[in-house]
């Protein structure tokens, strides 16, 4: 056990109907190699043996990739580190004595379910609506090698798809907006050769889905770029713009 | 007895699945629409699985417990992929993947699954290419490659330290792609807790709405469980939190039989443990083990002061480091499969050498290629007589590019930059062979219950090859059910709707909802991690990298105390119709507290060393092989199938005779 003494503010809220408000939980042992997330097992811990109701945050792989854990951390996903999740967050970035904050992604497309844990299946549906390529499963496809893609281009394409669909963009972003999450799959798959003949029609798709979800407009303020745990780029948002401009312009 | 009849096709091996795919019935495009099949798991056996069918015209049901089916655990999978493709030229083929892998099971694979498992993998790349993954290519444009352990050739596809995630992206968007068309309904975050067995047909499963804590009956023709490995028995693995064996379970408790349970898969190269609240144990990919090389101090005294911090590892010289694998292993170095290498490093740390303080960790060093790779650079760039600092600082460059994610995942964990100081890791649980029996079309001994990816025995033996879970997911879900649920489907054609009324989705409700009641109204005192980390510590220390009779037998004992204990004092707070991360927990481990017991009891029978599962009394005792596993091909060359006979710890044996008609058994030698 450690020796950092902190206090909790946190959000408590019944279900999504219930108003809610931020709690006082002042913890003690805290160690710095603890993940933020294991330190609020510890507390969970501490509430459950009190007969308390435990705090509700979602979380699964605790290694920066599932995409389940989110947390507003003293008013920044993620928390202070950059290009990192919650669940990486480690307790020696913070001191002995801090007053912590911690919320729940707010977007009005991301209903609260309990405490911290929020409904993020907009993304689903915006991913339902295009964010694929038309294939079925074959055995007799072209061989993977049939097509060479530069190297570049694979590169600018995978960065775009570490996208782990957590949600810090549209938490971040002042209007809400999820134009990152969109743009960085919309690009991915069209700057593939694979996912290039739909561009157009996925761009229009996918952006038809987004506003749809209650989602705000872009207005390139940039903080999604600052707070993505991926580092995803700015840049995929524009390769979106062009691509939904075509699919406009040339639309029957 | 034996209700195990593998159904393994006629003929040679490379023309068993061509032959089957022949013969078996299938069921006709305006047929399939009548039919409805249920996918528990959306990782890459059952995303693949889902999208598949419906693509061919079934209705689907996809389940997942995560809220979405993007974050099943196969997205966190590192390394690569295998595929026979041989683009490196290097002789690589169908038939030497195969090899490979029955070999680097320690042969107690099935053959004619190995085989087709093999045969498909080069589909599975050109389907993901398809799809729009993003591998990753050299200048060239094509696709890259390197090497996992237990081969000697480069076959893994990979896409940097994150191929799970890119993967299952793909396999997600193909879901994905059938929701919009309305041919999928997926209920994410749905747990399923039990199976509906109708007239000794698996008939549709009972799930709980974790969002509402309602309890759902879904009817099917089929039911595909996709549900992954049991690792988290052993409380600290590198599974993710939520990962669990609760519909496998069930399915064992209606009538499924569970194949090798014993067979746990302990990775080498994870972080070791740092204290007592460690929730979870973070991989560091195999990957790394092509450039990283594995050491610890040849002498005792300077790992006695490294453990004390009075020394640093750069502190002590190359002639007194003592690369073990390098040493022990001549043939294949740092790359021997998983199982010899975690057992390796705990010979090691048992003897003395650790290097952090708890005295169980052993240094993974880049040093070496580092170097290596910055001279290449400096040639590369026509650099002459590139400074030291120069070098070091295009290798890191270079080691980065490889391996950056891995790297920085590492330096926030432990706080200590992996480029300054040799990683420190030690081995942790990651995967378990064991599962679901099933047989060559994937189906268990429940008639219309199949399992597929992590979730069956089937393809990996006592040990599983690096980069072929992935591999295994996706042949299973993308080419294998396709073809086979069609043979037991085609019986259900004219069924009509599975009627969800009938008495045995009543009855089957009523069990979950009693258990569920009995939690929430239990007076207990004790949180469920208490017990998952009691449990786990049994199992980690008894049935985990080394096992022997009596600790077994203690073990079985201790389970049971532990079980007892968890019926009358666990508490579980709330209420059981709504949001309940707690009563979630209670479900899995109270499985987990059963399956413990089946593990020790398979472990205990099993009077051989193959693979993962290593029995301290069977071993070579000496000549050049001493401290190696010592099989015993006359009495175990079987599969362990265990049948549930009622109550936790009653099972009965039934065993499936491995034959080996291509691979002449030997004894593994990496040497």
């Amino acid at each position: 056990m450690g020796n950092m003494k902190l206090n909790l503010k946190i959000w408590r809220q019944n279900g999504p109907n219930d108003k809610g408000k931020m709690v006082d939980y002042p913890v003690k042992d805290v160690s710095e190699d603890m993940s933020f997330l294991e330190m609020l097992d510890v507390l969970n811990d501490d509430l459950v043996r009190k007969g308390d109701d435990p705090i509700a945050f979602d979380h699964d792989c605790r290694e920066g990739i599932c995409g389940s854990c989110s947390l507003f951390i003293n008013g920044e996903a993620h928390g202070p580190a950059r290009g990192i999740t919650t669940c990486q967050l480690h307790m020696r970035r913070f001191k002995d004595g801090d007053t912590i904050y911690v919320e729940p992604w707010r977007s009005a497309a991301f209903p609260v379910i309990k405490d911290l844990a929020t409904n993020r299946g907009a993304f689903d549906r915006i991913q339902a609506a295009g964010g694929f390529v038309s294939v079925n499963t074959s055995g007799n496809l072209v061989d993977g090698n049939a097509v060479p893609i530069p190297k570049d281009d694979a590169d600018k394409a995978f960065d775009a798809a570490t996208c782990i669909g957590c949600g810090a963009c549209v938490a971040t972003c002042p209007n809400g907006s999820a134009m990152l999450f969109t743009a960085a799959k919309v690009s991915q798959l069209s700057l593939l050769p694979q996912g290039k003949p739909e561009s157009k029609r996925r761009a229009l798709a996918m952006v038809e889905q987004m506003d749809k979800e209650g989602f705000g407009n872009c207005s390139n303020t940039g903080a999604c770029e600052v707070e993505c745990p991926k580092g995803i780029s700015l840049e995929h948002i524009a390769r979106l713009h062009r691509d939904y401009l075509a699919a406009t312009v040339t639309k029957e | 007895m034996s209700k195990l009849d593998s159904k393994i096709p006629p003929g040679p091996i490379d023309k068993k699945w061509t032959y089957h795919k022949g013969h078996i019935r299938i069921v006709a495009p305006a047929n399939k629409r009548r039919i409805d099949i249920i996918v528990v798991g959306t990782g890459l056996a059952g995303g693949a699985a889902a999208a598949s069918l419906a693509e061919m015209g079934y209705n689907v049901k996809a389940f997942c417990f995560q809220d979405s089916a993007r974050r099943a655990h196969s997205i966190a999978a590192q390394g690569g992929i295998n595929a026979a493709k041989n683009y490196q030229n290097d002789g690589d083929s169908t038939y030497r993947l195969f090899y490979d892998t029955v070999k680097g099971g320690d042969y107690r694979a099935r053959e004619a699954n190995v085989y087709r498992l093999a045969e498909v993998s080069a589909n599975i790349i050109d389907q993901c290419v398809a799809q729009g993954v993003p591998f990753a290519r050299d200048y060239g444009g094509l696709l890259d490659n390197r090497s996992f352990g237990g081969v000697q050739v480069s076959r893994t596809f990979y896409a940097r330290g994150q191929t799970g995630q890119q993967l299952l992206l793909g396999a997600y968007s193909a879901l994905m792609r059938q929701v919009g068309k309305g041919t999928v309904q997926m209920y994410d975050r749905h747990e399923m807790l039990d199976v509906v067995v109708v007239d000794g047909k698996a008939r549709g499963i009972i799930a709980r709405n974790l969002l509402t804590g309602e309890i759902e009956r879904h009817g099917a023709h089929a039911v595909l469980l996709c549900t992954g490995g049991y690792g988290n028995v052993f409380f600290l693995s590198t599974n993710a939190m939520g990962s669990n064996v609760t519909a496998a379970w069930k399915a064992h408790k209606r009538g499924a039989y569970f194949g090798n349970p014993c067979y746990t898969q302990i990775h080498p190269t994870c972080i070791p443990v740092s204290g007592t609240h460690q929730s979870k144990l973070t991989l560091m990919s195999e990957s790394l083990r092509n450039d990283g090389r594995i050491w610890v101090p040849a002498k005792l005294e300077d790992a006695k002061a490294i453990r004390d911090g009075k020394k640093k590892g750069s502190d002590i010289p190359e002639a007194d480091r003592d690369y073990y694998l390098e040493r022990r292993y001549p043939a294949f170095g740092n790359l021997v499969p998983r199982d010899v290498a975690s057992r390796a490093a705990k010979e090691r740390c048992d003897a003395g050498f650790g290097v952090n303080k708890t005295g169980e960790a052993v240094y993974l060093d880049f040093s070496a290629a580092i170097e290596r790779y910055g001279k290449l650079e400096a040639n590369v760039k026509k650099i002459e007589n590139p400074s030291k600092e120069k070098i070091t600082e295009l290798g890191r460059a270079v080691v980065s590019e490889k391996y950056g994610n891995l790297f920085d995942m590492y330096e926030n964990i432990v706080g200590e930059n992996p480029y300054d100081h040799a990683m420190k890791i030690y081995p942790a649980v990651h995967y378990t062979m064991g599962g679901l029996w099933v047989d060559y079309n994937l189906q268990t001994t429940v008639p219309g219950l199949f399992a597929l990816g992590e979730a069956n025995f089937s393809d990996h033996g006592a040990n599983r090859l690096g980069a072929s879970a992935l591999m295994q997911g996706l042949a299973d879900g993308y080419f294998v059910i396709p073809y086979t649920v069609g043979d037991y489907l085609a019986d259900d054609i004219r069924t009509g709707p599975i009627d969800t009324k009938r008495p045995e989705f009543a009855a089957a409700e009523k069990e979950v909802k009693d258990r569920i009641n009995h939690f929430i109204n239990n007076k207990g005192t004790k949180p469920v991690d208490d017990f998952h980390r009691a449990l786990g510590k049994v199992m980690w220390d008894k049935c985990g990298m080394a096992r022997n009779e009596q600790g077994l037998k203690q073990a079985i004992q201790e389970i049971r105390a532990i079980r007892e204990d968890f019926w009358k004092n666990v508490r579980v707070p709330g209420k059981a119709d709504g949001f309940n991360q707690e009563l979630e927990k209670a479900g899995r481990v109270a499985d987990f507290l059963e399956l413990g017991e089946l593990m020790c009891m398979d472990a205990l029978n099993r009077n051989e060393s193959c693979g993962g599962h290593f029995r301290e009394e069977y071993q070579e005792m000496d000549g050049p092989q001493k401290g190696e596993a010592k099989r015993d091909d006359d009495n175990y060359a079987y599969v362990a199938a265990w049948e549930w006979l009622g109550e936790a710890g009653k099972a009965e044996l039934h065993k499936e005779p491995l034959v080996f008609d291509e691979v002449k058994l030997t004894q593994r030698s990496y040497k």
